[in-house]
Formats: C-alpha cells, structure tokens, sequence
C-alpha cells in the first residue's frame, strides 16, 4: 500500500476501505489528506462557498441520571444550581434568537427522570404555533429516555414529537460508537446499537439527522474507525444523515480529565473523515472545541461548513470554554481564507451570500 | 495553479533566490495548502523532520518607556501606577527561581527607561552572568541597544562590547517592527530607525554575536512593506551570516492605540511563515512564537516551514499585556508532545542552536 496511490484512487471515486483508512492515518502526509479531503469537497460543492447557521442552543434542564465522565455540565436533582426550564424563559430565549436572525433551535438537555413525552410535545406545539422556526432538537440518548419515563417505543416517541413539530436531530450523545469506549466514558448511556437504532427509525419516519463524533477522550484510532464505518453504512441504508460533525473533548472540570486533542490530530481526522464517508455531503469544522483559528483552517482541510453562531451554549461552557463568534467574525474567516461565506438553514438550504 | 506559481516552485526547487514582486505574489495565492508544501520542502532539505525548542526564562526588567510606540500595550510612563523597575538582586532571583526548570537561556528584553543609566543594563548582565555562567544571556533589541548608546555618548559598537565583556551571548530579534521609517515615524517614532536596527545587528555579527530577527506584522503595513522588510534581512545576512533565526510576529491589537486593528487569522500567520522560510533562503531556523500564534496553530506550522517553536517562556508580559489568551508559559513536556505528535523529532536546543537534547 502507499497513500499516495490510495489517495489517487479516492479521486477516482472509489470507497476506502477500514484497513486503509488506518493505514492512511499512519502514514499519509497531512498536507496530502488535506489536499485530497479539499478536491473532494469542491467537487461536491464547486460554489466556492463555506455555510455557517444562525442558532441557538437552549438547555432545558442540567439534572441527569447519566453522568458521563467527560461531562462538566449535568447536576444532580438536589444540587442547588439544578434546574428546569420554565415555558416563559424558553419562550423568552427564543424570541431573542428569532429577533437575532437565528433559523433554528437546538433544544437539548439533561436526562431528567421526571421529563415525559408530554412535556416535550407540549413545548415544541407551542414554539411551532409561536415562532416560525426549525425545531433540531433531542439526542438519541434523550430519546431512549422519553421513551422509558412514557413508556413507549422510541419510534413511537419520534412518530408523537415530529407530529408536535420536532424537525430534525443533532448527533449528539454518541461520543464514540464503539462499547469500548462508552462502557467507559458513558457507563449509563445507551449503547452503540441504540443509538444506531434511533437514528435509523427517525430516518424511516422522515426526520433527518446529522451525526456527531467527540474524538479524543479514552478513544484509539481504530475506536473512532468503528463510528465512522457504522454511521456509514446507516446512511448507505437511510440516507438520513445530512452532515457528520466532530467534536474534540474537552478537559476540564469533570472526572475523566486528561489532555486535549493537539490541532494537527484533529485536522487529519477531520480529512480523514471527509474522505472515508463518501456518502456524507457535509462536514464540519469545529470552531466551538478547536477555536476559531483551527476552525478557519478546517477550511483547507474538507469542512464545507462551520457550523453555527451560536448565541448560547452551556455544555461547552461549562468545561471552561467561552468561545464567542459573531456572525460578522465567522464572515471574516471564511472570507480571508479566500472564501464565500453563506448562511443556511437547517436543511442546508442557502439563504444568504455575504 | 497557475504559470507564475510553477515558474516560483521551480525556482525554489532549484534553489534559486526569489525576488520582490514574487514575494508579492506569494501573499495573493489562495491555496495554503500548496504554500505549506512548498515551504515544508525548503524546510526539509534544511533541518530534516527535527523541530527546536528551547527552555528559558524571560526577564522584563521595567515596562517605563520612552518610546510608547502604538502597537504596545506593555510601556508604561514614570508615574504610571503599574510602572515598575527591577533592581539587579530581582533580575537575579527571577533567574534563580527558574533553575530548577534546567532553563538554559535567560531573555531579558525591556522598556527604554528615561532615567536608569547605561551601566545598570550593565551590570545587571554580569551580575547574571556571574551568578548563572553556564546560562546563556540573550538580551536586549536593537532598539534597546540603539537607546544605550543615544543616552551613554558611547557607539553601538561600544556598547555591545561593554554588554558582551558582561556576558551577553546574542540579541533577540525584538523592535525590527516593520523596516520601514515612513511607517516607524507613524507607529514607533521614538524608536531606532530602520538603519539603526540592522547596523546593531551587523555590529552584533561583526562583535561575533548571533542575533534573531522578527518582523511585526497585522498592522497598518503594506504586502509590500513585508516583503521589502524580509529582502532586508536577506542582504543582511548576506553580508554577515550572523542571522539565525526569523520571527515573524504577528500584532495584538488588543490594549493599545490601535486597537481598532483585527487580529491576523490563521490563514494569514501560516501564509506568513511559509512566505518567510520560501523568501529567507540564506536563514536556517523561521520560529513560530506560539505565545502569539497560540500553541495549536503553532503545532500546524510545522507543516509550513517552521522548525523552531520558541521556549516554554516562563512569564512572558509583553505580549500578553496585549491580550494574548495564551498561557503564558508551557511544559517543556507539552511541547514535546505537540512536536511528536505532528510527527517531527522534539530537538532541545540551546540560544544558539546547539543541541541539548534528543526526545
């Protein structure tokens, strides 16, 4: 084997398979992933444009009955700064993300053993009969747990949130898909297969999703292959995804501590990624775990997209991270890396060219 | 690409110098990408898959200056509250301090300080060196150096000599600004000129002393003005050898008078750097002072024609009175890592590049 042939025959059009994948991250040269992850891109989307969305996060809850090890952010129900959202600061947030250009919430939250399938339907009926805005919310994990407190079936609880107004879901609770790795970092969270099998019937029913990957806990390289191979092979199936997103994480105030993913690790991923999933239209660069510095040069390493102006995140946050964007900074990126910038919308529709 | 880029990929290929309008050209190519490649290539023939780091301690013996140049959040007037002078036992208990970390360079770069004497600069420089003679003094800019002689009456040449009787092993690169008086009368007009600053570091060459050189970039110069400041350089070098190393820094506009400036990007830093090491063809070692560039995206020049990441820099103000959210000094280990893990061999160097140690 020898990457550069590989990497030509990428460009050909063919599917890499796991074992040259590995090899690929052992041995070939960074700037030639790069180099190939930007061609494939282009082709994809030969516009020259970058996207970002305007969002908002909202966290409805901290209080969660998983207390994953790499998580700085949930509380138990009797900590003093636990909390529940009431219906008159969601709606408040919302409104502000609305009056600041935001097309879609992403509401997520804490396991909360008390939340059911009728709080959730009830808050996103009455955002839709309020705000004319996307609804990309609720992790597969989330959606295990709605299940259980209601006692219904994930598809069942799916099938009643779309009917409510959820629109699509993030990626997110994932982490990596290999049990290895979960049994470890997330020892109460669903298991690989589960998420897996969430994503797959939100897809059967019509609600897209995107797919996350959080890279650089206890994960090896062969553990981050096992995600991607299974997220691919899910889409060869649905067809439901419409981007992969990955995340490093980030030590800081929890359990699992550790040291950070270097800049240079998580740019081979990153192209690594956009060259192994081949039926993923969208990759994004992370500038909320990598900085907007890394995140600008994710540009020259196969991201399309850098995701979104957040106007608030707590997870992140709370791990002691306070990277702000504007949209007007995440602009000038994109523009002194001598691209279009665009805003788009959940589905990755253009809706503006600056 | 197109014919002008294969026509400059060549010529370097080839070794072959390039010239002003292709060093202009240079900074209006799109693809980094292909700019890193190149540079990395230069790099490659030049110091191999080894990247430097040093492990040293800075000294900033007072922050009030004279000279109050807009770019600098760091200088202080007399009155100024937060003004401070260190007395020479301070400057030796700095030093002392940092032993344990096996620092093997003290960096001692200040203020042009109205009132303090020449022979201070003096004799804190062999009080040092006298206490710690296996450490080597890097210290005092051209400018500083420039300042000494304006107020001692003696020339640069003198006072070099008397600085390096001391114990001052080589000057740091600080104060080359841009090399541009027009643009130095706007920005920095107390400061050395241009022909100043390089006719210190020839005499530094001439005396037998090393010396770095940087350039401040991200201002209000001109694509021109880095270019014609690095041809400088060059010639320079072309006539002494004493240059080993280039900088190029890239400005905090945060805290000073010209704080309306946008701080470079990191498509610009890497641009930057891979333009040096393509345009400096006669200079071994192009740094990355990753306390401005930040440590990540100092780990991704390496694969744009950087060999050398500076020190752990323990205690480092200038820059971070300006903002800088990096740490202001890291692990000799951390470095280690991020030199590793892009694949390149951590090499410990001392001031002047000799080799301390293998990781």
């Amino acid at each position: 084997m020898k990457p550069g042939v590989i990497l030509a025959e990428i460009l050909e059009g063919r599917r890499i398979s796991g074992e040259e994948f590995l090899f690929l991250y052992q041995e070939a040269d960074l700037l030639a992933l790069a180099r190939a992850a930007v061609t494939i891109r282009d082709r994809r989307f030969p516009n020259d444009l970058i996207t970002f969305i305007i969002d908002r996060n909202i966290n409805y809850t901290n209080v969660c009955s998983c207390r994953c090890k790499f998580c700085a952010f949930y509380r138990e129900a009797t900590s003093p700064d636990a909390y529940v959202m009431g219906k008159e600061e969601l709606f408040r947030k919302i409104e502000e993300a609305v009056n600041a250009g935001a097309t879609q919430v992403m509401i997520q939250g804490g396991l909360h053993p008390e939340l059911g399938i009728d709080y959730f339907t009830d808050m996103f009926s009455s955002i839709k009969r309020k705000y004319d805005i996307t609804i990309h919310s609720l992790t597969a994990p989330e959606i295990v747990h709605i299940a259980g407190v209601s006692g219904l079936t994930t598809r069942e609880t799916l099938q009643r949130l779309a009917a409510a107004g959820l629109d699509s879901l993030p990626g997110g609770g994932a982490e990596v898909l290999h049990d290895e790795v979960r049994t470890r970092i997330s020892p109460n969270k669903i298991r690989t297969a589960e998420w897996l099998r969430v994503m797959q019937e939100a897809h059967e029913i019509g609600l897209k999703t995107t797919a996350t990957m959080m890279m650089g806990s206890l994960d090896t390289v062969e553990h981050r292959l096992a995600h991607l191979e299974a997220i691919r092979e899910l889409q060869d199936k649905t067809g439901g995804f419409r981007a992969f997103i990955m995340w490093t994480y980030q030590p800081g105030n929890n359990e699992l501590m550790g040291s950070k993913v270097t800049s240079l690790e998580y740019l081979r991923m990153l192209a690594l990624s956009r060259l192994y999933l081949d039926n993923f239209a969208h990759v994004q660069g992370s500038w909320v775990t990598q900085g907007k510095q890394i995140g600008q040069l994710s540009i020259f390493f196969g991201a399309d997209d850098l995701g979104s102006v957040m106007l608030e995140e707590n997870v992140v946050r709370a791990a002691g991270l306070a990277y702000k964007a504007s949209k007007e900074e995440i602009i000038d990126l994109i523009r002194k890396a001598g691209k279009t910038p665009a805003q788009r919308d959940t589905a990755y529709n253009i809706l503006k060219i600056f | 690409m197109d014919k002008r880029w294969l026509s400059i990929k060549e010529k370097v290929e080839n070794g072959e110098r390039l010239n002003k309008d292709d060093g202009i050209y240079l900074f209006s190519v799109k693809d980094i990408l292909s700019l890193g490649e190149l540079a990395r290539q230069v790099k490659l023939k030049k110091t191999g898959r080894d990247v430097y780091f040093n492990v040293n301690r800075h000294i900033n013996l007072t922050n009030v200056c004279a000279s109050r140049c807009k770019f600098c959040a760091f200088g202080k007037g007399l009155d100024d509250p937060e003004a401070y002078v260190m007395d020479v036992e301070e400057a030796v208990r700095l030093g002392r301090e940092a032993l344990p970390l096996n620092i093997t360079e003290l960096h001692v770069v200040s203020a042009l300080h109205p009132e303090l004497p020449f022979q201070y600069y003096v004799d804190v420089t062999r009080a040092l060196h006298e206490a710690f003679p296996d450490i080597h003094i890097q210290g005092f800019t051209a400018v500083e150096i420039q300042y000494f002689s304006d107020i001692s009456g003696l020339s640069v040449r003198e006072v070099l000599q008397a600085l390096k009787d001391a114990g001052l092993g080589s000057l740091p690169g600080g104060g080359a600004e841009i090399l541009n008086d027009d643009l130095r009368r706007l920005t920095c007009p107390r400061k050395a000129t241009s022909q100043q600053w390089l006719n210190v570091h020839r005499t530094a060459h001439q005396l037998g002393m090393r010396t770095n050189t940087t350039m401040l970039y991200g201002h209000i110069e001109t694509i021109e003005d880095r270019v014609n400041h690095l041809i400088k350089l060059r010639e320079l070098q072309d006539e002494t050898g004493g240059i080993q190393s280039f900088i190029p820094l890239p400005f905090h506009p945060q805290n000073t008078a010209m704080s309306h400036i946008v701080r470079t990007t990191a498509v610009e830093d890497l641009k930057m750097l891979s333009i040096s090491r393509l345009m400096l063809d006669n200079v071994d070692h192009v740094k990355a002072f990753w306390i401005m560039l930040g440590v990540q995206v100092a780990q991704v020049s390496l694969e744009f024609g950087v060999d050398d990441l500076d020190g752990t820099v323990v205690e480092e103000k200038i820059t971070h009175a300006a903002g800088a959210s990096t740490e202001p000094g890291i692990g000799k280990s951390e470095l280690i890592r991020i030199i590793r893990n892009a694949g390149y061999n951590p090499v410990e160097r001392d001031t002047v590049y000799n080799i301390i140690a293998r990781y």
